[in-house]
């Protein structure tokens, strides 16, 4: 039988469980994730950056993982807790059971536990600290050690993680999305070029924006203005990325310079919440982040509601934007605000995952808004010209 | 039925009814009905979108064929066209040698001359997914179902399961994307859409199968197994609300409708199939759909809500129960037969198939099932193993625990450890091993929820939170199935609604996901929970209900009675003991007896010979059947003793535990069905129904009339007599359904039940009041005076119900009706005479009765004398008769012109050839007897594939002169007019 692990949460609370992936310690802001579809997504997804994510199906594993939905090149997340570990993974696309990717990566991670009762205290209580521990780490430590630790955690507040899961050198981005037969697509024909802060991006944005004509260049979260502006963009994007935007003041600083010069910005997630902050406005920890891929937005705009994933425990108090910031779409669970747009500038940012990965499709036409603006912005100047002189 | 509704709606618009009267159709547009079910519009439509259909063609000659395979290629399945008795799965053919030579065949028997080519997508894996739209397009998928069954079972038929369980985001994005897609290109404007694909397991490939631009059964699967009430949410985006204006009331209205639901918990739905009551129908399963009911069941996994639904079904298993028989010199023949090609109890085959120590994949290459799945129930099959080897002294805590969160019932424990249920429920007990409950809240626990609908699991944390408040707790009705349906349903809805509405709180507890009563705002608190002792105590303990209602769900809770009361749960209304005189053969003649009542000679024997020897006594014809069923299951008439001895010895295993009823058969009597309500003091009649068929045709399939049609007023006064007595004598406290027949002048009591009976809705809409309010409200102790219902209401008008069949689904069936129970469902007529509602209610039951040409009469020798006076009406009627040649004899001497025919066995050209060539119009067939009823059968069977109206009944025959003469000039009344000239 597989060995015991538990998972303390701060406030004292006691989950016992059996360990699966690696044995040893772990602790992290625990979260929960109601998407039933998309644990390998959401583990390597660099938002995840020291959370602890539970997910509230219960079978977690059921199609194993593959290299192709990774949404980089690491698990981020700092451990898993389930309920269920499929005996077996079932896919075509099936290359290593969630089990051994777990191992392989050195995750911590608990099976066998009661995750619709963790849901509930992090509903009720919001999302607390935590600790995993299994293997010697525990018979050594016991639970006790285990809550000790999750109490040292310092949280995520006023934490600057972007500059952490980001990139330390800029690179070209030349993959596109994925195709059911053909794998990932070769990029389009590029028309843009777009350079992509990394601040703990997803593959999928990328690929997104390359299905769409942008030539990409990533660079690191603390790329000054200046180096970027010397890439003479089409078009900024501001990635997705873990913790607490207000400490990133050198992002948002970069940004201010961006809308001076009216150079079209496009924010997602993180990114939105500095766009949001280079404008003036002020961010806030909420009480129950969101995470999940069944959240109902509003297009305030026609009306339309969009099912979107969503992953975020900070978000843009709509009670200080500027006037010159317009808000495009709220939440319907709620009413927070999930989108927003400069009146005079350029720019705009969404608050949920346009691009999926996992989760609904239906804000995908915000890419698309993006090369929109950036086609009107770019004046009658031929942008083949100034992409093959830039490259 | 959904269909009816939405067929009738077609036609009147095709009609131009809708637009006479200025009528708007709204939640379903006729372009987008004929879009959806017309293949090639359909397959167009989707090639628009980019999406794949299976590929087909269709051909005429064996060039055509060619031409066909050409484009399709292998492997292909092959189809003549209305030719229902092909079985797919032998035909998915690999090589060219075979394809010739089935074609060929297939050509000869298709009456059109015309095959279906069709792709095989045999072995593929399918899926569901449910979709709302509403009129600002925003679309949302509210559930994904994966079949546990591959491709070639029809999804009513298959094991399902939501979620999805083997796709991943990427995967299923494509399907959510395609789902939503196909909505907008069918055009479906508002409401609920369910859209089935194929996929292949090897590679991914996405084939779309079809789309219903409406609800469906799978919807309301999706409904119970989210808790998200599509219907409901369908009904106000028709008349324009959007999704976002719609609240979600299962959180308390904290978030709207425009979501999609996530589940934190496993569903299984499982189908019952009644293929014991058809035995001459094929049974296996295919595309044509054949199963009558189902049973869903929640669990945390996959393991408990697979072990769970199995218990829930009720077929008389509590888990993965071996089926094979042990020491079978052919078992692998048997096994890989019924993986191969899958039947009602695939499932059991599959855990005898790991019992043998067959691998996931050949029980997957057999199968097509998914070893997700498979080596789910082989991990529980090795579970089984390593109990048996065990002792219940060896349980500690964390090993029970294992077992019952993996959904291992404790009556399945009990058989591998050979113990009693009672022991190890005890031990579980002991060591405080006890379920929690959960909530089904839509949204995984990301909101509170102030809906308790709710499901046992065993976890760490219950969520029940059970109330100070009086409670009433009602026992549903499980699966639906034949004599056993959704009547029952009716009854428990209606006992919870009475028990709300005098102030209690109401719990109800059902596992049928077709059901009003798993509906979570008709009752206080709903239990999604198998009706089994140990799954109903734990509900009990739990919530301390003041009474637990167990006589309106038919037979499944009343078995529960006695171990209920054993337990400590009070049940409430007629005591258990009651039932118990009623059931029980020996107490129930000493309580006829005692009360100086009539019934047939009658005994019970338990062995073969003793059973000849009390026939004699009793003299033949005998109604056999053996002892405690419902729904005249195995029950026969036999007329000698030849077939009394074949019938102890084939149809039924008699024996010391399990006896055999011999009642004398009164061949010549009226039926009549009595429901009565009494508070214990008093009886009250809710009305006297007199069957049309004769007796010998199960009650449940025979059409009835209210008020009786001519039965003398006399009769229905002793009748009414006898029943009080009855009643009161019992003790019966809520509802009794008394059967009994008129023959020569005599009433004779044929059986009590005690308890909500099938007729219970019919009566209730008769009289204008709720039988099973009334009759709830006794059982918490309101007399009938209080609720002044004192007196029986005799409706002015009358009321047909006739049975509904689904012979159809059956090629192969003989439509004979008998003593065994094969209808359905039923449909209600009403008019001022009873021929005008016996008319209503053959149109309601879909039969058209040809109003001229021929009619053939054939009856059997008991019916000769009557045949006249049938033959008479007919003429009268316009109709030229045809009848074999020794009816026709006697239609003859009555001096009525009539042209012989040859039965089939008297060669050809015969009856069965003038009904293929149209040119018989009605049928009227007597027979008694296997062999004649074998013989006969070709005819009833040819009659129901070419539509041509048949009765089997002499008494039928007459009713259906009587709706002939009545002609087409009906009335319409709302009911609620109906009540109010009653009250």
């Amino acid at each position: 039988m597989a060995g015991l692990a538990v998972l303390a949460l701060a406030d004292g609370s006691i989950f016992k469980g059996t360990a699966i992936g690696a044995e040893g310690s772990s602790t992290g802001e625990v979260v929960f994730n109601t998407s039933m579809t998309g644990y390998q997504e959401i583990l390597t997804d660099p938002s995840y950056a020291q959370q602890i994510v539970t997910f509230t199906y219960p079978h977690i594993g059921n199609t194993g993982t593959n290299e192709e939905d990774n949404e980089s090149d690491k698990v981020w997340a700092s451990g898993l807790v389930i309920r269920d570990l499929p005996l077996l993974a079932s896919s075509w696309r099936n290359q290593q059971t969630l089990d051994d990717f777990l191992k392989q990566r050195k995750v911590v991670a608990i099976a066998e536990l009661d995750t619709r009762r963790l849901t509930r205290v992090l509903r009720d209580k919001g999302p607390l600290n935590g600790c995993l521990l299994s293997g010697a780490a525990l018979e050594e430590g016991g639970k006790e050690k285990a809550i000790e630790l999750a109490q040292q955690f310092p949280g995520l507040s006023g934490m600057d993680l972007a500059k952490i899961v980001s990139v330390d050198r800029t690179y070209s981005w030349e993959e596109s999305v994925w195709d059911i037969r053909e794998g990932y697509l070769p990029p389009a024909e590029p028309r843009f070029n777009v350079v992509a802060y990394d601040f703990g991006v997803k593959r999928n944005i990328l690929r997104m924006l390359a299905a769409r004509g942008c030539k990409i260049t990533v660079v690191p979260a603390e790329t000054p203005a200046a180096d970027v502006l010397a890439m003479k963009p089409d078009g900024i994007f501001l990635s997705n990325g873990p913790g607490d935007p207000e400490p990133c003041d050198y992002a948002i600083m970069a940004i201010k310079e961006f809308l001076d010069q009216s150079i079209p910005l496009f924010g997602i997630c993180l990114g939105c919440q500095l766009l949001a902050l280079a404008c003036g406005a002020n961010t806030i920890k909420m009480q129950l982040g969101h995470h999940g891929a069944n959240h109902p937005v509003q297009n305030l705009r026609d009306g339309t509601v969009l099912i979107t994933s969503q992953n975020h425990g900070f978000a843009v108090d709509g009670d200080t934007l500027p006037n010159k910031l317009e808000v495009t779409h709220k939440s319907l669970f709620d009413g927070s605000l999930q989108g927003i747009e400069r009146t005079d500038k350029p720019a705009f940012g969404f608050q949920g995952h346009p691009e999926a990965s996992p989760g609904p499709h239906d804000v995908a036409p915000l890419f698309d808004h993006f090369i929109k603006i950036m086609e009107s912005h770019s004046n009658s100047a031929s942008i083949t010209e100034q992409v093959a002189a830039s490259s | 039925m959904v269909k009816q509704g939405l067929n009738c709606a077609l036609d009147l618009n095709r009609h131009g009814i809708l637009d006479k009267y200025n009528v708007e159709l709204i939640g379903a547009s006729c372009d987008a009905i004929d879009k959806a079910e017309d293949r090639e519009l359909f397959d167009n439509a989707m090639t628009f979108i980019g999406l794949e259909t299976p590929t087909h063609g269709m051909a005429h000659n064996m060039e055509q064929a060619h031409e066909a395979l050409e484009k399709i290629g292998f492997p292909c399945i092959i189809r003549p066209s209305f030719y229902p008795g092909w079985y797919r799965r032998r035909h998915c053919l690999q090589q060219r040698e075979k394809f010739d030579e089935i074609c060929a065949r297939g050509l000869e028997l298709s009456p059109t001359t015309e095959l279906l080519i069709d792709e095989s997508l045999i072995g593929w894996k399918e899926f569901e997914l449910e979709v709302v739209r509403d009129k600002n397009d925003n679309c949302i998928i509210v559930c994904s179902i994966e079949n546990f069954d591959a491709m070639g079972v029809h999804t009513g038929d298959s094991i399902t399961v939501a979620p999805a369980q083997t796709l991943t985001d990427k995967e299923y994005q494509i399907l959510r994307n395609a789902a939503i897609a196909v909505l907008r290109e069918i055009g479906v404007e508002t409401g609920g859409s369910n859209v089935q694909f194929a996929v292949n397991p090897a590679d991914g490939r996405l084939v779309i199968i079809e789309m219903n631009p409406r609800v469906s059964r799978s919807s309301a699967l999706a409904s119970k197994a989210t808790g998200f009430p599509i219907a409901r949410v369908a009904a106000k985006l028709a008349i324009g609300f959007t999704l976002d204006e719609l609240r979600n009331e299962i959180t308390g209205g904290v978030t709207p409708t425009s979501f999609e639901p996530t589940i934190d918990y496993v569903v299984t739905k499982i189908p019952r199939f009644t293929f014991e009551k058809f035995t001459e129908a094929n049974d296996r399963i295919t595309t044509q759909m054949k199963s009558v009911g189902e049973v869903m069941a929640i669990g945390r996994t996959f393991q408990e809500s697979m072990q769970k639904a199995l218990r829930g079904l009720e077929v008389g298993m509590c888990g993965f129960d071996p089926i094979l028989e042990s020491g079978l010199s052919n078992a692998k023949e048997v096994l890989t037969r019924e993986l191969n090609e899958p039947g009602a109890q695939r499932i059991w085959y599959v855990g005898d198939a790991f019992r043998q120590d067959w691998s996931v994949n050949t029980i997957y290459d057999l199968s097509g099932i998914d070893p997700w799945f498979l080596v789910q129930i082989e991990d529980i099959i090795n579970c089984e193993k390593e109990i048996s080897q065990l002792t219940l002294d060896k349980f500690e805590q964390d090993y029970f625990l294992h077992l019952k969160r993996k959904g291992f019932s404790d009556k399945r424990i009990s058989q591998l450890l050979a113990v009693t249920e009672l022991e190890v429920q005890q031990a579980r007990q002991a060591m405080g091993v006890r379920p929690v409950f959960k909530r089904v809240d839509t949204c995984a626990a990301e909101f509170v929820s102030s809906t308790a609908y709710m499901y046992s699991t065993y976890e760490e944390e219950c969520e029940a939170q059970p109330s100070e408040r009086q409670k009433i707790m009602v026992l549903g009705g499980g699966p639906n199935r034949i004599g056993q349906g959704i009547e029952f349903d009716y009854c428990c809805v209606h006992a919870a609604l009475a028990m709300r509405e005098d102030g209690f709180e109401t719990i109800m507890v059902n596992c049928n996901p077709e059901t009003v009563s798993t509906d979570y705002n008709i009752s206080d608190r709903l239990y999604f929970e198998p009706l089994t002792l140990e799954d109903v105590i734990e509900i009990a303990e739990l919530e301390k209900p003041a009474g637990v209602i167990v006589q309106f769900g038919g037979q499944t809770p009343l078995n529960l009675v006695k171990r209920l009361e054993q337990a400590g749960v009070p049940v409430i209304g007629t005591p258990p003991d009651a039932i118990d005189r009623a059931e029980d053969r020996e107490r129930f003649q000493q309580l006829i007896e005692k009360l100086n009542l009539k019934q047939p000679p009658n005994c019970i024997v338990r062995s073969v010979e003793e059973s000849i020897q009390q026939a004699n006594k009793i003299s033949y014809p005998l109604v056999v059947r053996p002892s405690y069923v419902l729904g005249g299951r195995a029950m026969e008439i036999v007329y000698n003793e030849e077939e009394l001895k074949r019938y102890m010895q084939e149809s039924v295993m008699v024996s010391k535990e399990s006896p055999v009823l011999l009642d004398y058969f009164l061949s010549s009597a009226i039926e009549i069905d009595v429901d009565a309500v009494s508070d214990g003091k008093q009886v009250v009649v809710g009305a006297i129904m007199q069957h049309i068929e004769q007796a010998g045709i199960h009650s449940g399939d025979s059409a009835c009339s209210l008020p009786p049609y001519n039965l003398p007023e006399e009769v229905q006064n002793e009748i009414r007599d006898q029943v009080t007595r009855l009643a009161l004598e019992l003790g019966v406290v809520g509802l009794m359904n008394t059967q009994l027949a008129y023959q020569d002048s005599e009433v004779y009591v044929i059986e009590v039940n005690p308890r909500a009976s099938r007729t219970v809705p019919f009566v209730s809409k008769c009289i204008g009041r709720s039988l099973a309010k009334v009759a709830a409200r006794c059982m918490i102790g309101k007399t009938l005076e209080e609720q002044e219902f004192t007196k029986e209401i005799i409706p002015n008008t009358y009321a047909v119900k006739e049975a509904v069949f689904p012979f159809n689904k059956f090629p192969g069936v003989d439509p004979i009706l008998g003593p065994e129970m094969k209808s359905t469902g039923e449909v209600m007529g009403v008019g001022t005479t009873f021929a005008e509602a016996y008319a209503k209610a053959q149109m309601g039951a879909g039969d058209v009765i040809e109003t001229s040409g021929n009619a053939f009469v054939s009856v059997r020798d008991r019916d000769k004398d009557a045949v006249v006076e049938v033959a008479q009406r007919l003429n009268s009627l316009g109709y030229s008769l045809v009848a074999t040649h020794g009816t026709a004899k006697v239609i003859e001497a009555a001096g009525l012109p009539v042209i012989g025919v040859n039965k089939v066995l008297e060669g050809r050209p015969h009856i069965v050839d003038m009904l293929k060539n149209g040119e018989i119009q009605v049928v009227f067939n007597t027979t008694e007897g296997k062999q004649a009823i074998a013989d006969s059968s070709t005819i009833r069977r040819t009659a129901l594939r070419h539509d041509v109206y048949c009765t089997t009944t002499i008494a039928g025959a007459l009713a259906v002169c009587d709706a002939v003469e009545f002609g087409n000039n009906m009335s319409v009344y709302t009911i609620q007019q109906l009540h109010a000239e009653l009250h």
